[in-house]
C-alpha cells in the first residue's frame, strides 16, 4: 500500500508543481496518512497536509474526521496556514460543535493581535462559524472590534453583526449591537459606512417594521458623502438604501438627485441601475416644469443604452428593467428605438426582451423601421423568436392605428412564405386585428382560407374558425369550410371545439336556410357526445336559445363585441409603481412584487412612489394620485377584512357589471335603476317627474340642486340603502390591519402593535402587547397626550395577568372623545405613553378619521343643499381616487358601513354623482360629492367642510374604504 | 447576499463549490441543469433561474458556468458583476480561466474566493489589493515556495484598502517608469441587404497599462472631448473635473486597468469601414444554389483593413459548398453549417471575393431563412470615431515617464443581412 501511494506522490512531483496533486482520489487509509502528516513536526509537511485537506473539502469529500488534527495547526504565525485552517473550521464547525470550542481561545487571542489584518480575520472567521456555543464567546471580541481604531477591522466587524444576527437575532438585539451598527453610519471611513448600511439592510429584511434604517436628512447627508468615496459595492448598498428614503420636499429631492447623478457614469452596471432607481423614484417629486426635471430625463437615457452593449446577462437584467422604465416614462427612451434592434447572435432571452420593448416604443414616427425589422426577424431560424416577431407585428397594428394597413400587408407577405408556424402565428394575430378594426381588412380572408389545411395548432385553428364564423356572410363556402373541421370534431382540443360550435351557430343565424343540418350536427356533437362540461353547457345554451327565441339568439350570439384594448400586457399601475421602487432587484426581473416570491422576507413593506409637490397640477397630471406624506404612514392592507367580502357580495347582488351586453341585464337591475331614476326625478320637483329618462335635465345644474325640494322622498331609494346598511353595518366598517407602533427594540422588549376601529358606536383602540424581553411585565397603564379630537381612554388598560416572556395579549381599549383638545400636526396624530413595571415608553400613531364618523351622520336633503351652498367655495377640495373598480352602488354600500351616508344619487351622461354626508364626533359636518364615471376606474371626490383641514383625512379614508 | 457559488463544466459536473454562509446542497444545481437542458446552446441558458427556495444567477464564460446561489432579494446585476469579477480575477491570476487551471490552483482559488466575499458581501475585488493579499502563482514562486517553505499569502495588511485611493497599492517602485494607453473602438452594426446601415454604434474603451513609481497624478485631455457624452469611468477618475473641464484627472491603479469606456451612437458619427456585395440565390426545384461575396473598403481614412474574417450560419438545407476564394482560405462544416472565410488584408486594388455553388438537399424546398454574415476586422492606428488624445501630463512625482498611445478599431457585432 505504502509504496503505491509513494509512487503516486513521486509521479505528481515529477509532472507538475501545481495544486492538482491534491486531487489524488481518496483511497482507504488516505485519511490516516493525512492525520499523520498533520501531526508532523515539520512546518512544511503540515502546511501541505492542510492544503490537501482543503482541496478534498473543496471537491466535496468528507474530511471532517480530521477536525482535531487540523484545529491543532491553528496556533501558528504562518498567515497562510492560519487562513487555511480557518477555511476548514468554517466548513466543519457545524458538524463538530464540541471540537469547535477548542478553537475559541485562539480566536479571542487573535482578536487582540497587534496586526489589524489578523484581528479582522479572526472576527470575520468567528462570525462564519455557525455554532451557538461559539457565538456567546464572540460577543466581547466583536464589541471591541466594532470600536477598533483601525477602520479595516471596524468594517469587517460590521458585517460580522449581520452574520451573528443570522445565527441568533435575539442575541444581537440584547447585546445592543444594532445601536452600535447604527452609530457606524456616521463613521468617518466611507467603507465602514457602506458595510454598516449593507449589514443593516440585510438585518432589516427580517424586521420589516423596525426602523433600523431610520433615515433623516443628516444621515442622508452622511450617506451621500460616503457614496462618493466608497467602493463600487458599497455604492450599491448605499444607493439601495437611499432609495428607501422619502425626501421632505422637492428641493431635498432635487439635491439628492444632483448628488446621485454622477453614479450614472460608473463602470459597474449594478451601480448604474441602482442610481437609476433612486433617480426614477425621486424625480417623481420634482415639478415637471422644472428645468432640472428635463435635464434629468435626458441624463437617464445614455446609461441605459450603454447597459445594452454589455454582456448578455447584464443586458437581460437591464432589459427587464427598461421594460418597466419605458412603461413609466416612455419619454426617456423614445428616440432610442434602434438600440433594441436584435442582433442575430444575441441569446434568445435577450432577443425576446428586446422585442417586447420595441413594441412598447413603437409609435407613428418609427413604425416603418420597426415593421421592417420585425419582418426581417420573421425569417430567422429560432422558432420561438419568429413566432414572437409575428405576434409583435400584430401588436403594432393594434397599437399604432396608422400602421395597421402596412402591418396587415406584412403579415400577408409572411403568409405567402408558407412557413408553417409563421402562417399559424400570423392567422392568430390577424384575428386580433379584425377585432380591433372590424369591417376593414376582410379582403384578406380569401388568402387566409387558402392556408386552412396547413393549420395544425389549436390556437391557429380556433382563430381561423372564429374568422370564418364572424364573417360567414362574406365567405361563400363558409359552410363547407366549417364542415371540414367538423369531421374530426372529437380529436380537436376544447378551444377549437368551442370555437367551432360558436362559429357554426353564427353561420346558422346568418344563413339559416342552408345550414340547418350542420348546426344540428354540431349541437348534438357538443351536447351528447362530449364529456366536457363547458362545451356541453355552451351547446345546451345555444340549443335552447335557438329553439325558444331565434331573435334573442341573434342578439346574443351576434352582439357587438367590445373593442380590444391597445396594450394588453401593460403592468397594472400600482404594481408598476412598486416595481419602479424596486428597480435592479429580482422583483424587477420577474415583474412581481417582492412579497409575492422572495422567501425569508417576512411581510415585505410595499413601496410607493413619492408624490410630487405642488398640488396645483394634481388634476391634470395622471401620475399624481397621492399628496405628500399620505403614503408612508399607512401600510396598505393586504388581507381583505370581513366587511370587504360582504361589500363584494352586496355589490354582486345589486349591480352586475354594466359593461356586459345589454341583452343579458337581469330585470332586477332594471328595477333598481328605475327606483333610482324615479327618486331623482321626484327630487327635482314636478316638471319632469315620471319621465323615465334619468336626470337628463340635471346637466344644467350639476352641483347646486334646486333649493325648492319639497317633493316626497323616494322610499324605494331609502329602502335600498337601508338594506345595504342593515347588512353591512355591524361588522362592515373597515378596520386597518394592525401595524407595529412601538418596536421591541425601542421599549426594552415590549412590542406594541395596534389599530383603531369603531364598533357599535364606540371607538376602540385595539392593541397587541408582546413581551419580547426575558422577564415578566406587569403594571401596565396608558395615557394619551392632548389631541385634535379629544380622544382619551375611557377606562384603564386592562392587562389582567402579568405578561410573561414571548407572550402576546390582545386588548380592546374603548376611547371617549371628551378629553382635552389640542390641535395636532398631522391632525390625526395621537401621542401615547405606555407604562409597565420596567419603564415608560412613548410613541405616536395616526388614527383613521373614519373612527370619528358618527352613526347619526345622515343629513336631511334640504339641509344638505343649504349647507353645500353655504360653505364657501374656497373650502372645497378636490381629489382623485384612482383605480377603484367598484360601481357607484357598491361604493355606496361600502361607504355606508363606515358611516358615510349617501343622501342622493344622480346620473348625468354616464356619470353617477353621489352626495354624501359625514358627521364627526365633535359635531363637524363634512359634505362630499363623489363622481363615478361608468367604465373608468377613477373617481372624483369633492369635499366641502367648514373645517377644511379634515378634507385630506377624509380623502384618505375614502381611498382606504373603497380600495379595501 | 451571495450565498454560494458552484462552478459547472460543459459536461455538467460541479467541479468546485464555495459557500459563504451555511452550506447549500449541490442538489440545488438540478434546477440549473434542467434549464441547461431546455436551452439549445449553453449561451441561451437564462441568467436568472428561480427554484423553490433559492435563485440561481449564472454566467457562462470560458466554457464554465459560474452559478451563484442567492436566497434573499439581491440585485441580480450585483451578482452578475461580481461573477464577472471572479472570472477576470481567475484570468488575471492563472493566465487562462479554464477548468484545468482552476483545478491546478484550487487552493489559491479557494483563498481568492474567501477574500473576495465575506458573508456574501464583497470584500476585496480590486486586482491590486488581491495581489497584495494572495500572490499569483508563477512557476518560479512555486519552486521557491517548495524549497523555502514560504507561502503565497502576503503578511501585510493590504494598505490600499483603507487609503483614499483604495485602488492603488502603496510603495510602488519601477526602474522604467512607463504609461501606455490603448484606445480601442469596436463597431457594432447591422447592415441590411441593400447595403444601408440600420444601426451602427461604437463601443470604445481606453485601456491603460501604467507602471509608475510612487503616487503619480495624471491628467489626460482630448482633442475632441465632445464625442464622449456617454462614458463610464474607472472609480479613480475625478468626475467633477471631467464635468467642468472635460479633462480626465486621476491617480491610476498600478498595472493594467480600464480607464473608461464610452459609447458613440449618433449615427452620423459612425463610419462604416467595409462594404459587402453578395448574391446568394436558391432556385426552386433545383439542388444547386449560387453564392457570390465580395468585400471592399469604405470609410477607412486611408488605413488598411486587416485580419478580416467572414463567418455565416448557412441554412440547414445546404449540404455542402464548392467555393473559390480570390484570397485567403475558407472552411465549411457540413454538420453545423458554419461557413467561415479567413480573408486577411483587404487590398483596395484587388477586392477579395468568394464565389461558387452550394449543393442543397435534393427535393427539399428552398430554404426559408437568409444567412447573415458576421464580419470581423481590425484597423490599426485609427479610432473610427475620430477620438484623439491631446496630451498626457503627470504631477506629484519628479521623474519623467515614458508615455505611449495606440489606437485601434475592430469589428464588434458587425452583421450584414442578405
Amino acid at each position: 500500500m505504502e509504496w503505491a501511494s509513494q509512487l503516486c506522490e513521486n509521479r505528481h512531483i515529477g509532472s507538475k508543481m501545481t495544486d492538482s496533486k491534491y486531487f489524488t482520489t481518496t483511497k482507504k487509509g488516505e485519511i490516516f496518512e493525512l492525520k499523520a502528516e498533520l501531526n508532523s513536526d515539520k512546518k512544511e509537511k503540515k502546511k501541505e497536509a492542510v492544503k490537501k485537506v482543503i482541496a478534498s473539502m473543496t471537491v466535496g469529500k468528507d474530511v471532517s474526521a480530521l477536525f482535531p488534527d487540523v484545529v491543532n495547526c491553528m496556533q501558528t504565525d504562518n498567515l497562510e496556514l492560519k487562513k487555511l485552517v480557518y477555511l476548514y473550521l468554517m466548513n466543519y464547525a457545524k458538524s463538530q460543535p464540541d471540537m469547535a470550542i477548542m478553537a475559541v481561545n485562539t480566536f479571542v487571542k487573535d482578536c487582540e493581535d497587534p496586526n489589524p489584518l489578523i484581528r479582522a480575520l479572526a472576527v470575520r472567521t468567528m462570525g462564519c462559524i455557525r455554532v451557538d456555543k461559539i457565538t456567546e464567546y464572540l460577543c466581547e471580541p466583536l464589541r471591541k472590534c466594532l470600536k477598533d481604531e483601525d477602520p479595516y477591522v471596524r468594517k469587517t466587524a460590521a458585517v460580522c453583526v449581520a452574520k451573528l444576527h443570522d445565527i441568533n437575532a435575539q442575541l444581537v438585539e440584547d447585546q445592543g449591537f444594532l445601536d452600535t451598527l447604527k452609530d457606524l453610519i456616521s463613521d468617518s471611513n466611507p467603507m465602514v459606512v457602506a458595510n454598516a448600511v449593507a449589514a443593516l439592510s440585510e438585518i432589516a429584511e427580517s424586521h420589516p417594521n423596525s426602523n433600523l434604517l431610520d433615515l433623516n436628512p443628516q444621515s442622508i447627508n452622511k450617506l451621500l458623502t460616503a457614496l462618493n468615496e466608497c467602493t463600487e459595492w458599497g455604492q450599491i448598498f448605499i444607493l439601495d438604501c437611499l432609495a428607501n428614503y422619502t425626501p421632505r420636499d422637492d428641493r431635498e429631492s432635487q439635491s439628492i438627485c444632483e448628488r446621485v447623478t454622477p453614479r450614472l457614469s460608473h463602470a459597474n452596471s449594478a451601480v448604474v441601475l441602482s442610481a437609476v432607481k433612486v433617480l426614477m423614484k425621486f424625480m417623481e417629486m420634482l415639478p415637471k416644469d422644472l428645468d432640472y426635471y428635463g435635464t434629468l430625463l435626458k441624463k437617464l437615457a445614455p446609461p441605459l443604452v450603454t447597459l445594452l452593449s454589455a454582456e448578455p446577462e447584464l443586458q437581460y437584467v437591464a432589459l427587464r428593467n427598461i421594460n418597466l422604465i419605458v412603461q413609466k416614462r416612455p419619454e426617456i427612451l423614445k428616440h432610442e428605438m434602434k438600440v433594441f434592434f436584435v442582433k442575430y447572435n444575441d441569446p434568445i432571452y435577450v432577443k425576446l426582451e428586446k422585442l417586447d420593448i420595441m413594441i412598447r416604443l413603437a409609435s407613428q414616427a418609427n413604425i416603418a423601421q420597426v415593421l421592417a425589422e420585425l419582418k426581417e426577424y420573421a425569417t430567422e431560424v429560432d422558432v420561438d423568436f419568429v413566432r414572437k416577431a409575428v405576434r409583435a407585428i400584430g401588436r403594432c397594428a393594434i397599437k399604432v392605428e396608422q400602421s395597421a394597413e402596412r402591418c396587415v400587408s406584412t403579415l400577408l407577405d409572411l403568409i405567402q412564405t408558407k412557413v408553417n408556424y409563421v402562417v399559424q402565428e400570423a392567422i392568430v394575430v390577424i384575428k386580433d386585428i379584425f377585432r380591433k378594426y372590424p369591417n376593414k381588412y376582410e379582403s384578406v380572408i380569401a388568402t387566409l382560407c387558402e392556408n386552412l389545411d396547413s393549420l395544425d395548432e389549436p390556437e391557429a385553428r380556433a382563430a381561423m374558425i372564429w374568422i370564418v364564423g364572424e364573417y360567414a356572410e362574406r365567405i361563400d363556402n363558409a359552410d363547407e369550410l366549417l364542415e371540414s373541421f367538423l369531421e374530426g370534431f372529437h380529436d380537436e382540443s376544447t378551444q377549437v371545439q368551442l370555437q367551432l360550435l360558436t362559429a357554426i351557430v353564427k353561420l346558422f343565424l346568418k344563413k339559416p336556410t342552408e345550414t340547418q343540418e350542420l348546426v344540428q350536427q354540431v349541437l348534438s356533437l357538443a351536447t351528447q357526445d362530449s364529456d366536457n362540461p363547458d362545451l356541453r353547457d355552451r351547446g345546451y345554451i345555444y340549443w335552447r336559445l335557438l329553439s325558444t327565441d331565434p331573435v334573442a339568439a341573434k342578439e346574443v350570439v351576434l352582439a357587438e363585441k367590445p373593442l380590444i384594448s391597445e396594450e394588453t400586457d401593460l403592468i397594472e399601475p400600482t404594481l408598476l409603481e412598486e416595481l419602479i421602487c424596486h428597480i435592479g432587484t429580482l422583483a424587477s426581473v420577474y415583474h412581481k412584487p417582492p412579497s409575492a416570491f422572495v422567501e425569508g422576507s417576512r411581510g415585505v413593506q410595499h413601496r410607493r412612489l413619492p408624490a410630487r409637490a405642488g398640488s396645483g397640477e394634481s388634476s391634470e397630471s395622471p401620475d399624481v394620485g397621492q399628496p405628500v406624506g399620505a403614503v408612508p404612514d399607512t401600510p396598505p392592507a393586504v388581507i381583505p377584512s370581513q366587511g370587504d367580502l360582504l361589500g363584494d357580495l352586496l355589490n354582486l347582488d345589486l349591480a352586475p357589471p354594466t359593461s356586459s351586453a345589454p341583452t343579458v341585464t337581469p330585470s332586477m337591475q332594471m328595477g333598481a335603476m328605475d327606483l333610482l331614476g324615479g327618486g331623482l326625478d321626484s327630487l327635482l320637483g314636478g316638471d319632469i317627474a315620471g319621465s323615465p329618462a334619468m336626470g337628463a335635465g340635471l346637466a344644467s345644474a350639476p352641483v347646486v340642486m334646486p333649493a325648492s325640494l319639497g317633493a316626497p322622498v323616494s322610499s324605494g331609494l331609502d329602502d335600498l340603502f337601508d338594506l345595504g346598511g342593515g347588512v353591512g353595518m355591524p361588522t362592515g366598517a373597515f378596520v386597518v390591519p394592525k401595524t407595529i407602533w412601538l418596536p421591541a427594540m425601542k421599549a426594552k422588549g415590549l412590542e406594541i402593535s395596534g389599530t383603531f376601529a369603531r364598533r357599535a358606536g364606540v371607538i376602540q383602540m385595539e392593541l397587541s402587547l408582546t413581551n419580547k424581553a426575558m422577564s415578566v411585565m406587569t403594571d401596565f397603564a396608558i395615557q394619551f397626550n392632548r389631541n385634535s379630537f379629544g380622544l382619551a381612554p375611557a377606562g384603564p388598560l386592562q392587562v389582567l395577568t402579568p405578561l410573561s416572556p414571548n407572550q402576546t395579549t390582545e386588548i380592546s381599549l374603548p376611547l371617549s372623545n371628551v378629553g382635552p383638545v389640542m390641535k395636532m400636526e398631522p391632525l390625526n396624530n395621537l401621542q401615547v405613553a405606555v407604562k409597565n413595571n420596567i419603564d415608560v415608553f412613548y410613541f405616536s400613531c395616526q388614527y383613521p378619521i373614519s373612527i370619528l364618523f358618527v352613526e347619526e351622520g345622515k343629513m336631511e336633503r334640504q339641509v344638505f343643499l343649504a349647507t353645500w351652498k353655504d360653505i364657501p367655495n374656497d373650502n372645497e377640495t378636490q381629489y382623485q381616487i384612482k383605480d377603484c373598480h367598484l360601481n357607484s352602488d357598491a361604493a355606496t354600500t361600502r361607504l355606508q358601513s363606515s358611516n358615510i351616508f349617501t343622501i342622493a344619487k344622480r346620473t348625468v351622461e354616464g356619470q353617477d354623482m353621489l352626495y354624501q354626508s359625514i358627521k364627526l364626533t365633535n359635531g363637524i359636518w363634512v359634505l362630499v360629492e363623489l363622481r363615478v364615471q361608468t367604465g373608468s376606474p377613477n373617481y372624483m371626490l369633492s369635499v366641502k367642510c367648514r373645517a377644511p383641514e379634515v378634507a385630506q383625512l377624509v380623502y384618505q379614508c375614502y381611498e382606504m374604504v373603497l380600495k379595501n | 447576499m451571495i450565498h454560494s457559488l458552484f462552478l459547472v463544466n460543459s459536461s455538467g459536473d460541479i467541479f468546485l463549490e464555495k459557500h459563504w454562509k451555511s452550506v447549500v446542497s449541490r442538489s440545488v444545481c438540478d434546477y440549473f441543469f434542467e434549464a441547461q437542458e431546455r436551452a439549445s446552446e449553453p449561451e441561451n441558458v437564462p441568467p436568472v433561474i428561480p427554484t423553490p427556495h433559492h435563485y440561481l444567477i449564472n454566467v457562462f464564460r470560458h466554457k464554465i458556468f459560474f452559478v451563484a446561489v442567492i436566497q434573499t432579494e439581491v440585485p441580480p446585476l450585483f451578482v452578475i458583476e461580481f461573477l464577472h469579477r471572479v472570472v477576470d480575477t481567475f484570468q488575471d491570476y492563472f493566465g487562462v480561466c479554464s477548468e484545468a487551471a482552476i483545478k491546478d490552483n484550487v487552493v489559491v482559488v479557494y483563498e481568492l474566493l474567501e477574500e473576495m466575499l465575506d458573508n456574501g458581501f464583497p470584500l476585496a475585488t480590486e486586482s491590486n489589493i488581491l495581489k497584495e493579499l494572495i500572490k499569483p502563482p508563477t512557476i518560479l514562486r512555486t519552486v521557491v515556495n517548495t524549497i523555502t517553505g514560504s507561502t503565497n499569502v502576503g503578511e501585510q495588511l493590504p494598505t490600499g484598502q483603507l487609503s483614499v485611493v483604495p485602488w492603488r497599492r502603496t510603495g510602488v517602485k519601477y526602474t522604467n517608469n512607463e504609461a501606455y494607453f490603448d484606445v480601442v473602438e469596436e463597431i457594432d452594426a447591422i447592415i441590411d441587404k441593400s447595403g444601408s446601415t440600420i444601426t451602427a454604434e461604437i463601443q470604445g474603451v481606453i485601456d491603460a497599462c501604467v507602471k509608475l513609481t510612487g503616487m503619480p497624478d495624471l491628467t489626460l485631455s482630448f482633442m475632441n472631448p465632445r464625442l464622449l457624452d456617454d462614458v463610464s469611468f474607472h472609480p479613480c477618475v475625478r468626475f467633477k473635473r471631467w464635468e467642468a473641464e472635460r479633462i480626465l484627472s486621476f491617480i491610476p491603479p498600478d498595472g493594467n486597468f480600464r480607464l473608461l469606456s464610452y459609447h458613440v451612437s449618433s449615427q452620423n458619427l459612425v463610419a462604416i469601414p467595409v462594404y459587402v456585395k453578395h448574391n446568394i440565390t436558391f432556385r426552386e426545384g433545383s439542388s444547386q444554389g449560387r453564392f457570390e461575396l465580395t468585400l471592399g473598403p469604405k470609410q477607412t481614412m486611408g488605413k488598411a483593413v486587416e485580419s478580416v474574417l467572414v463567418s455565416s450560419q448557412m441554412p440547414r438545407g445546404v449540404l455542402n459548398v464548392n467555393l473559390t476564394p480570390s484570397q485567403g482560405t475558407y472552411t465549411f462544416d457540413p454538420v453545423t453549417k458554419l461557413l467561415s472565410w479567413d480573408v486577411g488584408k483587404i487590398n483596395p486594388q484587388k477586392l477579395p471575393s468568394l464565389k461558387g455553388s452550394m449543393s442543397l438537399q435534393t427535393g427539399a424546398s428552398k430554404p426559408d431563412e437568409n444567412p447573415t454574415f458576421n464580419i470581423q476586422f481590425k484597423i490599426q492606428q485609427l479610432a473610427i470615431s475620430g477620438l484623439k488624445v491631446n496630451r498626457l501630463d503627470m504631477y506629484g512625482e519628479k521623474y519623467k515617464p515614458f508615455k505611449g498611445i495606440k489606437y485601434m478599431t475592430k469589428a464588434g457585432k458587425f452583421q450584414v443581412r442578405t
